[in-house]
């Protein structure tokens, strides 16, 4: 078979498209001045900006006072949280509601807080990946400041009911913030219809660069400043902007939203080819519910097999993708993610991540399901761990969550 | 993860993986909740050691490092064996990144764990001539 060179780690980051590039090239050289300036090079900058603004504002059915360009997820889900946090102290507000599950970009802002005098409570993810409206409801408290859940889930894809959230969230008189990182351009989203008060984006998830990404913030919340300085972004975020990301930022969300309806028509075809084919595989098991899940998100824990070391093998077939592994985390723990649906640790450090855009193909996925098997036996047949489970008769328990040994 | 191309070259193609029937000492160090198992298999001739095999179950750095563990004991001494240390392994495989130090302190464990096992085996207690390997961790 021939070898083919498959990019399947989009969750991580994407390529800058030809478009956004061709969009932002100007501004490098050409339009370079600071849109503060008084002069024509200056003015045109503001007015590109005044123009990204209204443009990713429309693909999300926001206003465009509403949009705040950042230099990505992680600083829109601090600010969102620590800003929300910050002004809701004041009225006795001190509580926080997230889920087990969330980027640590929300997770250790929620733990910094913590640390300073705030109650956070982290509700449990079910067995598929999902959280109940229900749980928020039940969770939300007088001093309950914001609630922040995430849109769709970096390791396993599940997209959560935001709109049933956030209509939760609006009957309590509670702000709700979602980290919509993995969810731009993957699935419809209105911040109006779907009551979102705050939401995180990040351009690189959908081609545009590294380092630029916005927070819808809804009209009638002043968040405390981010950053102190100058009067850009309303005096929010003072510095002068990052006009190029800004501008690829603009026309990457244009693409991406344009025709979310065929995308999805497109990859949840293969990404169900490839479900059904890698569990296919002996011992293996598909992390994250089956429907509710991004068109291309595939999660897989494959029993016996360490993540870092399938990882490797794949790459060195051409397939790049990323795993919930220990080893891969720089940690001694498997992904937080894996550990939350409730896998034991042996389960999820089997744990292998295929995340694809628009330019996968039915090729792509035949060539992976080719592949795999053949990966998969050879690292399990020089695994003692698997020898121990063939000899002692271990097998998955029934949800499949933790391996038990015969009669168990 | 910045591997170096021995590194790599140990995990894409390793030397000695298997077993050894009826071995004269087997080792099996790391447990499977941390994401690591190394078991080292040796038949032992004469002090000597005349075949050495393993399998490992961990990342890449833990197959390279078991690989190349195999390799530097095989046709050597006891002694020599036992003389065997984790950064000896790095340096043979040009380094490893940082986090994963501890797999090539596996390594060396699994080796000074066969050799307890084979010293156990010919009813000699292996504390005074290997050391204290530390037990396995069961969950
Ligand atoms: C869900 C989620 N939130 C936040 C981030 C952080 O985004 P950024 O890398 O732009 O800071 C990521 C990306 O890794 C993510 O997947």
């Amino acid at each position: 078979m021939e070898k083919r060179i498959i990019y399947a780690d989009h969750a991580a980051t994407t390529a800058v498209s030809d478009a956004v590039l061709q969009a932002m090239m100007p501004y490098f050289q050409t339009n370079f001045g600071n849109p503060s300036s008084i002069y024509s090079k200056g003015r045109e900058n503001e007015r590109a900006i005044i123009d990204a603004r209204a443009r990713v504002a429309r693909c999300l059915g926001a206003d465009p006072k509403e949009i705040f360009f950042t230099a990505g997820g992680s600083e829109s889900d601090n600010w969102a949280i620590k800003g929300v946090a910050d002004k809701l102290a004041a009225k006795g507000k001190k509580h926080i509601i997230t889920s087990a599950f969330e980027h640590h970009a929300v997770l250790h802002t929620c733990e910094f807080l913590e640390k300073h005098g705030f109650e956070v409570t982290y509700l449990p993810v079910s067995a598929d990946g999902l959280i109940d409206p229900q749980q928020v409801a039940d969770a939300i408290r007088e001093d309950t400041a914001l609630v922040s859940i995430m849109y769709a889930n970096n390791e396993i894809g599940t997209i959560q009911p935001i709109a049933e959230i956030g209509a939760v969230c609006k009957a309590k008189g509670v702000l709700f913030h979602t980290d919509a990182v993995q969810a731009v351009g993957n699935v419809e989203i209105d911040v109006k219809a779907q009551n979102i008060d705050l939401l995180s984006l990040s351009g690189h998830k959908f081609h545009a660069p590294k380092g630029v990404g916005a927070l819808y913030i809804r009209r009638g919340i002043t968040l405390p400043n981010l950053i102190h300085g100058g009067g850009q972004e309303s005096g929010k975020r003072a510095g002068t902007e990052n006009v190029t990301g800004i501008i690829g930022l603009a026309q990457a969300i244009e693409d991406a939203t344009a025709n979310i309806p065929a995308k999805i028509a497109k990859l949840t075809p293969l990404r169900d080819k490839l479900i059904d084919g890698i569990l296919k595989i002996a011992d293996t098991r598909l992390n994250g519910s089956r429907t509710q899940r991004l068109a291309g998100n595939v999660n897989i824990s494959f029993v016996g097999i360490e993540g870092e070391s399938l990882l490797l093998m794949l790459d060195h077939y051409g397939i790049m993708a990323s795993s919930g592994s220990a080893c891969t985390s720089g940690s001694l723990d498997p992904s937080h993610v894996l550990l939350s649906i409730g896998l034991s640790h042996e389960v999820a450090h089997g744990s292998l991540r295929l995340s694809f855009g628009e330019e996968f193909t039915e090729e792509d996925a035949d060539y992976i399901l080719a592949v795999l098997p053949g990966i998969a036996e050879r690292l399990r047949s020089m695994s003692p761990m698997w020898e121990t489970i063939q000899k002692e008769g271990i097998h998955f328990n029934a949800d499949k969550t933790k391996l038990i040994k015969e009669g168990e | 993860m910045n591997y170096s191309e021995k590194v790599m070259d140990h995990f894409i193609n390793p030397r000695n993986v298997g077993e050894i029937k009826n071995a004269d000492g087997i080792g099996e160090v790391g447990n499977a909740k941390c994401g690591d198992i190394m078991k080292m298999y040796l038949r032992i001739e004469d002090e000597t050691i005349t075949d050495c095999k393993f399998k490992t179950f961990g990342c890449g750095a833990a197959v390279a490092t078991s690989s190349m563990a195999t390799e530097m004991i095989k046709g050597r001494s006891i002694d020599d064996a036992l003389k065997l240390t984790n950064s000896a392994v790095m340096e043979a495989l040009d380094g490893l990144p940082p986090v994963k130090v501890h797999c090539s302190v596996l390594a060396e464990q699994a080796v000074k764990a066969a050799l307890t096992d084979y010293y156990q085996k010919q009813g000699i207690d292996p504390e005074p001539i290997v050391g204290k390997v530390p037990e396995m961790e069961e969950e």
